[in-house]
């Protein structure tokens, strides 16, 4: 399968990732080139193969319902670039 | 000036007991070479005074005769694991001012044994890379040849134990980031099996195929480090519950009767006439020392750089998600709304192989593409784990190259991102399957150090160390060191 400069620009806006033209450009060329490395993959017979996701497949662990976390709210917003009164600032989505 | 720093950590153990020094001076030694070498780049913050007074600490608790057997000796954390007020950077302009509210679980477990953190070490951005190169910091420079990357993406963690900066430096492992940069660097690094050591407050990158390691300059002296990190964290959902065994106790068992499989795919005509006689080399040692090898077929292997190249970025467009601008992290200016302080803040945030990653994972995620790519690339690692358990009903381990050749120079491979990935050829299957693997030294190629790979079976990290161990009781290239060092 080969990318176009219109599925970057698609992927790009998917993932919320702001690119130049220069960026989107090169991004055309490599993910092109790595999508010849993957698809290889299509040789491979898989038939009636499980996908395997966790290595160990192990499957989610469940704890006593109990509380554990600990009341850190000004600690764990510490890092955030913009708050008032305990909450996060983003521009205004409702006007 | 003090050369306490050119000790292996049992010696710097030893010494420590005996009173022959404090660890105050052990710190202080370290702490020199770190400013002597600065050209290596290998940390992004040094921390002497949290060092200096977690030594202090440890020459107090000495004096009472209550210090535990590590108590003062230094370490180096790789820059993806969080420090409680310290800068965790991940290599990234993203998180250029980030400091984290707690330390990693692995951080918390080396701080319980008494040891004295120096600093967090450089990496490639998010882990992503197989060079260094990707760091918003700088490239890491190889101590065997500063014109030469360490390799990566623990390049720094590589670096800074092969130049005597630390004896002990922690480090991860997704796709190859400990054991390239270990082989590359003439130092000896540990992946261990997935789940053995907690991911709690290590950056996620790809989560199914994380695991976080070590770096050190022989097997025993590995073996001391992974007793500290190793075992069940209930704040890990995925942290294995069986038993951690005693390494060291494993190390000097005999060797007379191990089944040692050679995979014949690394053994192919890709193989270097060089990095043949290396590996020749070690396979006379283990023959002498009575293990019996065997040729062993993984008729998947080939496939697992292609698994790999859409898992890890799928995993990893998903993870780098919580990267917008809002909660932690780079924000750009004056967003004029909600998608575009995502959108600016991420692009300027991230670095190249890091958006690389994400778009590629997006793709392989996106709708039409997710059965031939994603669900595509996780049947084949089925098929790579049953190769490798197959091979384990025939052999104990086995034995490869860590790397196809030498470390190369800076700037060679930083336009070819597929040349890049290919460095991981010999490395990526073990995560795919979970496996433990081991790079340990096997001599130079004209000059610079390149390593033996070992793998084992799931929770069998002993039988690696034991088998290394053994290797270096009858050959000497854990002992190269770059000269001047």
């Amino acid at each position: 399968m080969s990318l176009s400069r219109d599925d970057v620009t698609r992927v790009a806006r998917l993932a919320r990732l702001g690119l130049s033209d220069a960026e989107a450009d090169r991004a055309l060329t490599d993910l092109n080139a790595i999508l010849d490395l993957v698809d290889a993959m299509a040789t491979v017979d898989t038939t009636g193969v499980a996908p395997l996701g966790n290595p160990l497949e192990a499957t989610q662990v469940l704890r006593a319902d109990q509380v554990t976390d600990i009341d850190a709210r000004d600690a764990l917003m510490a890092n955030a670039p913009a708050k008032a009164d305990g909450l996060f600032l983003v521009p205004r989505v409702v006007e | 000036m003090s050369t306490l720093n050119s000790l292996s950590l049992i010696e710097q153990i030893n010494g420590l007991a005996a009173g022959t020094f404090s660890a105050t001076e052990l710190v202080k030694a370290h702490l020199d070479a770190i400013d002597r070498h600065r050209a290596l780049n290998a940390f992004i913050t040094v921390t002497p005074e949290l060092a200096l007074d977690a030594a202090a600490r440890a020459d107090q608790l000495r004096a009472r005769g209550e210090a535990t057997e590590l108590a003062g000796i230094p370490i180096a954390h790789k820059d993806l694991f969080c420090t409680e007020g310290v800068l965790t950077t991940c290599g990234s302009r993203m998180l250029s001012r980030f400091v984290a509210p707690y330390d990693a679980e692995v951080v918390t477990r080396c701080k319980a044994a008494g040891l004295s953190m120096l600093g967090k070490l450089n990496l490639d951005e998010f882990a992503m890379g197989s060079s260094n190169e990707n760091s918003a910091y700088g490239p890491v420079r190889n101590p065997w040849d500063l014109d030469r990357v360490p390799g990566g993406s623990s390049g720094g963690s590589a670096a800074a134990v092969a130049a005597r900066l630390t004896p002990l430096a922690t480090a991860t492992d997704t796709g190859g980031s400990i054991r390239q940069p270990a082989a590359l660097t003439g130092t000896c690094g540990l992946k261990p099996t997935y789940g053995r050591v907690s991911r709690w407050g290590m950056v996620a990158y790809a989560s199914s195929l994380d695991q976080g390691g070590l770096i050190a300059r022989s097997a025993a002296d590995l073996a001391i480090g992974l007793a500290i990190i190793a075992g069940h964290d209930p704040k890990d959902s995925t942290s294995a519950r069986d038993p951690v065994p005693s390494y060291r106790d494993a190390l000097d068992s005999p060797l007379k009767g191990l089944r040692i499989g050679l995979p014949t795919a690394f053994f192919d005509h890709r193989m270097s006439d060089a990095m043949r006689t290396r590996l020749t080399t070690v396979i006379q040692a283990l023959t002498d020392l009575g293990a019996a090898m065997i040729e062993i077929e993984l008729p998947h292997i080939d496939h697992a750089i292609p698994a790999y190249y859409v898992i890890a970025p799928a995993e990893a467009s998903s993870n780098l998600s919580r990267f917008d601008g809002v909660r932690f992290g780079h924000r750009a200016a004056d967003p004029k709304d909600l998608n575009d302080l995502y959108t600016r803040s991420r692009g300027e945030g991230f670095g190249s192989e890091v958006k690389r990653r994400i778009l590629m994972g997006t793709y392989a995620l996106s709708e039409g593409y997710y059965e031939a790519y994603y669900k595509k690339a996780q049947q084949i690692r089925r098929l790579i784990k049953m190769d490798f358990l197959q091979a384990f009903t025939q052999c104990d381990l086995l034995l490869g190259p860590t790397t196809p050749g030498v470390a190369f120079p800076i700037g060679a491979k930083t336009q070819d991102p597929v040349a890049m990935y290919l460095e991981d050829i010999y490395t990526v299957a073990t995560n795919l399957a979970g496996l433990p693997g081991g790079s340990f030294p096997a001599g130079r190629i004209d000059g610079l150090p390149v390593g033996f790979q070992l793998m084992a079976p799931h929770f069998a990290e002993s039988r690696i160390l034991n088998v290394a161990h053994q290797v270096q009781q009858v050959t000497p290239w854990h002992h190269d060191h770059p000269e001047g060092l």
